[in-house]
């Protein structure tokens, strides 16, 4: 370790970027060899924030392991419990209400754009311009509003649970959701006047932390990150889980494979959302939230693994069964680790500057990447 | 009507009748050493607020409002817990150029004061070569930039020095033409002389289109060499966590901080005494009557006017724009700014002999 | 395509595995030896083109370890499930974050977390503990009196 504190013998300067800086949100830590400016490599060193969630849910029953996964990917938490409880009924082949599901996606979606909002103003703040940050968190706020009626938290929700949703809606929920959509509306037009059009913000982006299709392929990435390379991923379209079949809405791929492209995926995705919310809104069919389960589930022996798409790609929850009440080995495939194993491959010979914005639009999130 | 020459004049002849001559002029040193640190203090307290209030009201929030009548106390406050903190220094560090760089960047600052017209007749020192003397003296502000940097024994420190310094250099070119073309057009590097050859009309109406290019460089140029956004590469704090002060603290940064201000408010005093005007009101042509009443505007509001509304722009463009990246910023230098503002010098060159200002 | 259809079709191709029934996806069993061509195989058959490695993860079976692989071909759309049995001793199986480059942090999680060696990494470290860390904590037998609370 201790020569990695120094200077190789090319001259090149060794430089911790991390676990404590300010655009790697979180504990990420980077030992990046720097020729200059000129990045030479990238090396991810993890753990900091490791909490063994696999481990844990080991000894955790099947209504509780999806608890803990809302500290995985914190800004997708709703979108991470769906996954454990899509798996558990999977194994328990359990139907599920018809209002439970439109809940469900009208939930995930806006996760996606409340999600998508913070990586956009997060962004914007690597590359130096603060303000954005405010504005979309102004927007976002709405969101979590909705989402403290209806679930009780802001960030880690809890409320999709196997068999359905925990309670009901709060009368308020479409109301508000509708509010929100005539709102945001406008509030996009903003963002893309804002950030998207200026000529320093496109100058930052435009060919920088290039990726092609097939190496973004092989290295799994995906979710926007993947889509801006051209990679048709989306686990919505390739293997719809709940209402999705059902849902018109368009899978969003850039073909340019830049940092630009990613960005523009993200910001079309949000459309795509609110378009879907649209589709559903009005027509949440009356009758249960929650399928009648047992009160301790047991799955059948055998292998369980659902995959569904969370605002960073796709997160795989793979469950090994014995046949017990908890389960036998969990395995969570985060979209932020696979991203993140492209890092070096799209950092590399770009500028140090360079290496924050290709970080912004991988949007990583660390407790995601270390679980 | 309040007016700054007159209280001086007032002074100087209350010390003359007073006290022996050579003591008059100790008791006039001392008077403005005083008064400069005096200005110093409060113009970096009142940018500081003024900076979190336009960032605050851009932000859609409201900035400080607790500390004082609308949060006015809030940076004598923040002051105070910097002066009260500890000023450590790193083991590895030069201790002596760590220590050191901090009062570099503050001194090279205070000096550029000494030539800067705040009113009609209200300036420390006049001297015939004041356009050139700032521009040279605004260089040094660099070398404890670098200081920094290279004594503070972090790598981040030295990233940020070394852009910084590179930065500054280059952009030194482009500021120092855009002034200039006002040199040619009055025919004086005298701050006084600049002044008054813009009685008729400031220069930045005068001047035509060229010296509005000249001008537009010349904010570029202030703001990438004040090290502010778009063009903080030099303490890009998502890139290089704090850059060349990464390693300061308590007091020894206060300093960084408040020279950065004082940096912007010269290079804004500059910018309004050469392009727009300086002290001198608004005045067309030979509307006798209309000049008149923009006299009775004391002299020392329009040059505070006039200063902060080029703050004001630069607050604006921090606050609105994203960082460029180290080779952009350069190239913006050396291919756009530097070969605009030598054709554009020729330009008004051309314009100065033909006489086609007016 | 089906889970018959490539059932049939890799059983053409690359004869003599075991399938499981009755799972979601094909999924087959395989010892480590011959695996890397086996691999190499779907990664390049023009008929399969298994290109997207999707999840890799290792299980510990107490008498045995097997690695598992969830591949995916972007062009035709099938999945297939490969396990892998290692030995309880020595777990080791030849790395293919070659063939496939996202394995080679999944790879080095699963020689973090359960001790599995893959033969021909480029770079095996621990990826989440300490360089200097005593034990493989996803394993069944794993002990740590300190952090681990037994109800």
């Amino acid at each position: 370790m201790l020569e990695e504190l120094g200077t190789n013998d090319q001259g090149d300067m060794i430089i911790n970027v991390g676990p404590q800086h300010p655009s790697t949100h979180g504990v990420l830590h980077l030992v990046i060899t720097l020729h200059g400016e000129t990045v030479k490599k990238v090396e991810p060193h993890l753990g900091y924030i490791h909490r063994s969630i696999e481990k844990m849910s080991e000894s955790l029953s099947y209504r509780q392991f999806s608890y803990v996964t809302s500290r995985m990917d914190y800004l997708s938490s709703h979108i991470n419990n769906h996954a454990c409880a899509l798996a558990v009924e999977k194994g328990l082949q359990l139907e599920i209400p018809g209002r439970a599901q439109y809940i469900r996606v009208i939930l995930d979606e806006l996760t996606r754009i409340a999600s998508h909002q913070l990586w956009w103003g997060a962004l914007a703040m690597d590359l130096g311009a603060f303000t954005p940050f405010f504005y979309s968190f102004r927007e976002r706020e709405m969101i979590n509003e909705v989402m403290e009626e209806t679930c009780g938290a802001r960030l880690t929700m809890n409320y999709i649970v196997p068999g359905g949703v925990m309670f009901d809606l709060h009368p308020d929920f479409q109301k508000k959701v509708k509010i929100f959509l005539a709102e945001f509306k406008s509030k996009i037009h903003e963002y893309n006047e804002l950030v998207t059009g200026n000529i320093i913000f496109q100058n930052r982006t435009k060919g920088v932390g290039y990726i092609s299709k097939e190496n973004a392929i092989s290295y799994g990435m995906t979710g926007p990150s993947g889509r801006g390379s051209g990679f048709k991923c989306d686990v919505r379209k390739l293997h719809p889980y709940e209402l999705y079949d059902q849902l018109k809405f368009e899978e969003i791929t850039e073909e340019g494979g830049d940092a630009f492209a990613r960005y523009m995926v993200r910001i079309r995705e949000m459309e795509q959302s609110m378009n879907i919310i649209e589709q559903l809104i009005d027509n949440i069919p009356e009758g249960d939230f929650q399928a009648k389960t047992k009160a301790v589930l047991k799955l059948p022996k055998g292998d369980f693994y659902s995959r569904v798409e969370t605002a960073r790609g796709e997160l795989g929850v793979y469950i090994v069964s014995e046949g017990g009440t908890t389960p036998y080995r969990i395995k969570y495939r985060s979209p932020g680790f696979s991203n993140l194993s492209a890092l070096n491959d799209l950092a590399v010979g770009g500028k140090l500057g360079d290496l924050m914005a290709t970080m912004g639009t991988l949007d990583l999130v660390i407790p995601d990447i270390d679980r | 009507m309040f007016s700054l020459e007159k209280l001086v004049s007032i002074i100087q002849a209350w010390l003359q009748s007073t006290l022996r001559d050579p003591w008059a002029y100790v008791v006039v040193c001392v008077m403005v050493g005083v008064a400069a640190i005096a200005l110093f203090a409060i113009l970096g307290l009142m940018l500081v607020y003024m900076e979190r209030k336009v960032a605050a009201h851009m932000q859609i929030r409201l900035g400080p409002n607790r500390v004082g009548p609308m949060g006015l106390f809030q940076t004598t406050a923040d002051t105070l817990k910097l002066v009260m903190k500890e000023g450590l220094t790193p083991d590895g560090a030069d201790k002596f150029l760590f220590n050191l760089a901090p009062f570099m960047v503050m001194i090279a600052a205070m000096l550029i004061l000494a030539p800067i017209a705040f009113a009609k007749n209200f300036q420390i020192w006049d001297i015939s070569i004041g356009v050139l003397y700032v521009a040279a003296v605004s260089s040094v502000a660099v070398i404890g930039i670098l200081m920094a940097g290279w004594s503070s024994n972090n790598k981040y420190s030295l990233l940020g020095a070394m852009r910084s310094a590179a930065q500054i250099v280059s952009y030194e070119l482009s500021a120092g033409l855009s002034i200039l073309a006002i040199v040619i057009l009055s025919g004086s590097l005298k701050i006084s002389d600049i002044i008054n050859s813009q009685a008729d009309g400031w220069w930045i109406i005068k001047g035509h289109i060229p010296v509005i290019i000249a001008f537009i460089v010349f904010i570029i140029a202030v703001t990438a060499e004040t090290n502010r956004a778009p063009f903080d590469l030099a303490e890009a704090e998502s890139e290089l966590t704090a850059g060349f002060h990464t390693e300061y603290s308590g007091m020894k940064f206060a300093l960084f901080f408040l020279a950065e201000y004082i940096n912007i408010f010269i290079g804004c005093a500059i910018g309004a005494t050469i392009f727009l005007g300086g002290w001198m009101p608004f005045h067309i042509g030979n509307w006798e009557a209309f000049n008149h009443v923009m006299d009775f505007i004391p002299s020392s509001l329009w040059f505070i006017g006039k200063t902060v509304f080029l703050i004001f722009l630069i607050m604006w463009f921090r606050w609105t724009f994203p960082r460029l990246r180290v080779d952009q910023l350069l190239n913006l230098e050396w291919k756009y700014l530097l070969p605009i503002s030598m054709v554009n010098l020729l330009v008004v060159t051309l314009m100065a002999i033909m006489g086609w200002h007016l | 395509m089906t889970n018959e259809e490539l059932k049939l079709k890799i059983e053409e191709l690359l004869p003599g595995f075991a399938f499981e029934e009755g799972t979601e996806w094909l999924t087959l069993n395989m010892e480590a030896e011959g695996f890397k061509p086996f691999a190499l195989q779907l990664r390049n058959n023009e008929s399969l083109k298994f290109d997207y490695l999707f999840c890799l993860t290792a299980v510990d079976w107490k008498t045995h370890f097997s690695v598992v692989y969830h591949l995916t071909s972007t062009d035709i759309r099938h999945t297939l499930v490969v396990k892998v049995k290692l030995d309880k001793n020595d777990p080791a199986v030849e790395t293919v974050c070659d063939i496939w480059r996202t394995a080679e942090f999944h790879e080095r999680e699963a020689y973090d977390l359960m001790g599995i060696s893959f033969t021909g990494h480029p770079d095996l470290r621990r990826l989440f503990l300490e360089d200097d860390h005593v034990g493989f904590p996803l394993r069944k037998d794993y002990e740590d009196p300190i952090n681990m609370i037994k109800l």
